[in-house]
């Protein structure tokens, strides 16, 4: 159709709309952030993800300028936004809380940011009025914010904190209040409102499934880095470290030491006495015998009670566990070295006899390309 | 029926001492005036029958509350309390707030610390406590002394005996009750709405007038009310520290009641305090309800 991938940070051209310099928080003798450098490009939603106390708030609230960095700079639009309060700021957040004002009806409370800028009256209730259509609040305009549910709420807040249209949307746990059904809704509401505004998000989240859910990028943090930032494909395929392939999704991590094979196209991957070495493909290079990771994603890992033919890696074992989701199936299998791999299988039909139970023998068989290969 | 006894306990105790009390005081001030002990007539005499209660009630009139309205003494000394109770309320808010504010907004380990603060002058006697002004405000007190000595004045001031004294007594005696509301209000406060407010292009400043005083209106509103109900009715503070010109209603039904022996007057007087009372009473009790709605 014409339509070219939105992909900005391929595309040296694009200038950046936010961009951390070198940018270091300190508290006291803790630091938040430790020297950070990264670009956010416009319209685009970028989630900041990570465990508690990795960074991720801290990064948003310097956004907001509820915090200011020690060190570095943070540009907005190719400026410098340190010395900018955080009420001058072309910047609206959407708190964890909602921070809704309880004494100020819904109306009101969309209303607020628009009154601050002293709008004529008639543009106020006309933008206000978008805004409600937007986030389809119009029936509940008059309500104050313990007269509706917490669905409604978050709807609220979003409509408020994007009522001024800023530059960039920040949304911290936006979701976290919502029961898991109503969650998986509003991520899509959120994704389409970002389309429609055209506004850039960045969202703070604990929740990797969220942040692979609605963000363009995903940035994963630990201890005041960002490890990996890339899109949610690329971090789920092509993690580039052991914590990011362990912090998102299933993962099976086997160590060993990598020998690249005698043709040279792939790598072997010795792990255990008594076990052929795993084969695996990487456009990393490694030295001989060099500590690694191999990193496989279950529904990668096929499951078959006979030996497959021509696998590249197969593996004998017997069930340990089974855990069944409904949709999928895991089994955990134990190699005699006592490795623990998960493989995944689909359950595409309603009532087919289960093939496998526990402790059964089967074997698990992957390909060359299935694996990723990490340094050690 | 055992609900019922749960309700009665507290009723029982409102009747024994509330209402049988006001009712004996109201039966009072539609009495007269007598040499005699108790000082009033007519008494109950329960011997002589049914008749003695008929002439009981016929003697009974509204003679007392015509008096009040005769002598202009005694409207001026209600508008002069309702004044005064007013201007006091008003400055212990503007007092209190800040305290308050200062409170909420402390480190959580020196709150308890400042909240025992607020609440020890409760320790002592009240009436030594506003004792304890008269050495401080009277023209030797040691006010007068500070400024002379620093040179700020040259002649003692005038304060004692006069109705700054009477403030500085209410805002004394009654800013606990205004700063503990204020208080529980502002604690409760989520930080995150002065961020938002912030956020959506407030100022400092106009968060707090806009997100800090409309959160903290109830608190405001109780504490006012705290102040301004009993300042009405205050004897002790203007008879120790206002002077001849202070009139406040608590003083002239003391005078009524001590030095004239007048109680049909002095109970007339207590009756209509009690009426103008109840107007900013029922008020006070509608916020706490709708607040207690608004929380839900």
């Amino acid at each position: 159709m014409g339509q070219t991938t939105f992909e900005p940070w391929n595309d040296p051209e694009v200038e950046p709309l936010i961009q951390f310099r070198n940018v270091t928080k300190n508290f006291g003798d803790f630091t938040a952030i430790d020297d950070q450098s990264f670009d956010i490009y416009a319209k685009e939603f970028f989630a900041l993800l990570g465990p508690s106390g990795c960074g991720k708030t801290t990064m948003m609230r310097m956004l907001a300028g509820f915090e200011s960095p020690s060190s570095g700079t943070i540009l907005l639009g190719g400026q410098d936004i340190a010395p900018i309060p955080p009420n001058k700021r072309a910047v609206n957040m959407m708190f964890q809380s909602y921070a809704l004002f309880p004494h100020l009806s819904v109306w009101d409370n969309i209303a607020f940011g628009l009154k601050r800028d002293r709008k004529p009256a008639d543009e106020i209730a006309e933008r206000v009025g978008q805004m409600l259509k937007l986030t389809r609040l119009e029936k509940f305009a008059k309500r104050k914010p313990h007269q509706i549910s917490g669905g409604q709420r978050q709807r609220v807040a979003l409509a408020r904190s994007l009522a001024k249209a800023p530059k960039l949307l920040l949304l911290d746990e936006p979701l976290g209040a919502l029961d898991a059904k109503l969650r998986q809704d509003t991520q899509f509401e959120l994704m389409d409102i970002q389309e429609k505004t055209g506004t850039t998000f960045v969202i703070v989240t604990h929740d990797q499934e969220e942040a692979m859910t609605v963000a363009s990028r995903v940035a994963v943090m630990d201890h005041g880095r960002i490890i990996q930032a890339d899109t949610p494909a690329n971090i789920y395929e092509m993690p580039n470290s052991v914590y990011v392939a362990d912090f998102i999704g299933e993962v099976t991590i086997i160590e060993g030491r990598a020998t690249r094979t005698r043709n040279g196209d792939a790598y072997e991957v010795a792990f255990a006495e008594g076990q052929p070495p795993l084969r695996a493909q990487s456009d990393r290079s490694f030295g001989i015998g060099q500590a690694c990771h191999l990193a496989i994603r279950p529904e990668k890992v096929r499951i078959t009670a006979e030996k497959p033919e021509d696998a590249a890696n197969a593996v004998q074992g017997a069930i340990l566990d089974i855990a069944y989701l409904g949709n999928l199936s895991t089994y955990i299998v134990e190699l005699p070295s006592g490795h623990l791999i998960k493989a995944q299988t689909a359950n595409t039909q309603r009532l087919s006899r289960r093939s496998f139970t526990w402790e059964d023998t089967v074997w698990l068989s992957w390909t060359e390309t299935a694996g990723v290969l990490l340094e050690g | 029926m055992r609900r019922f006894a749960l309700i009665a306990v507290p009723y029982l105790w409102l009747l024994a001492l509330f209402l049988v009390p006001f009712l004996i005081v109201l039966k009072i001030s539609l009495s007269d005036i007598a040499m005699a002990i108790p000082p009033y007539t007519p008494t109950l005499d329960l011997s002589a029958g049914w008749e003695g209660i008929k002439s009981f009630f016929a003697a009974l009139d509204l003679e007392n509350f015509e008096f009040l309205t005769t002598d202009d003494l005694y409207w001026k000394a209600y508008l002069s309390s309702l004044q005064i109770a007013f201007i006091a309320t008003i400055a212990t808010l503007i007092v209190g707030y800040p305290i308050a504010y200062g409170m909420a907004n402390a480190p959580d380990h020196w709150r308890p610390t400042l909240m025992m603060l607020v609440i020890l002058p409760f320790w002592t006697s009240f009436l030594i406590r506003v004792y304890a002004w008269v050495g401080i405000l009277s023209s030797e007190g040691y006010l007068n002394q500070i400024l002379l000595w620093s040179g700020v004045i040259n002649e003692p001031l005038t304060i004692l005996n006069t109705n700054v004294a009477v403030y500085i007594g209410i805002v004394y005696t009654y800013l606990p009750f205004m700063i503990l509301p204020i208080y529980s209000a502002l604690e409760r406060m989520d930080e995150s709405l002065l961020e938002a407010a912030e956020d959506l292009g407030c100022s400092r400043i106009s968060a707090f007038w806009l997100v800090t005083i409309p959160l903290s209106k109830n608190g405001i509103i109780a504490g006012c009310f705290l102040v301004f109900i009993p300042t009405i009715g205050e004897f002790v503070i203007p008879s120790l520290l206002g002077g001849s010109k202070t009139l406040m209603i608590g003083k002239v039904l003391w005078e009524e009641f001590f030095n004239n022996r007048d109680w049909p007057v002095a109970s007339a007087v207590a009756v209509i305090l009690l009426l103008i009372l109840i107007i900013p009473i029922i008020l006070f009790q509608r916020n706490e309800q709708k607040q207690r709605e608004a929380e839900g």
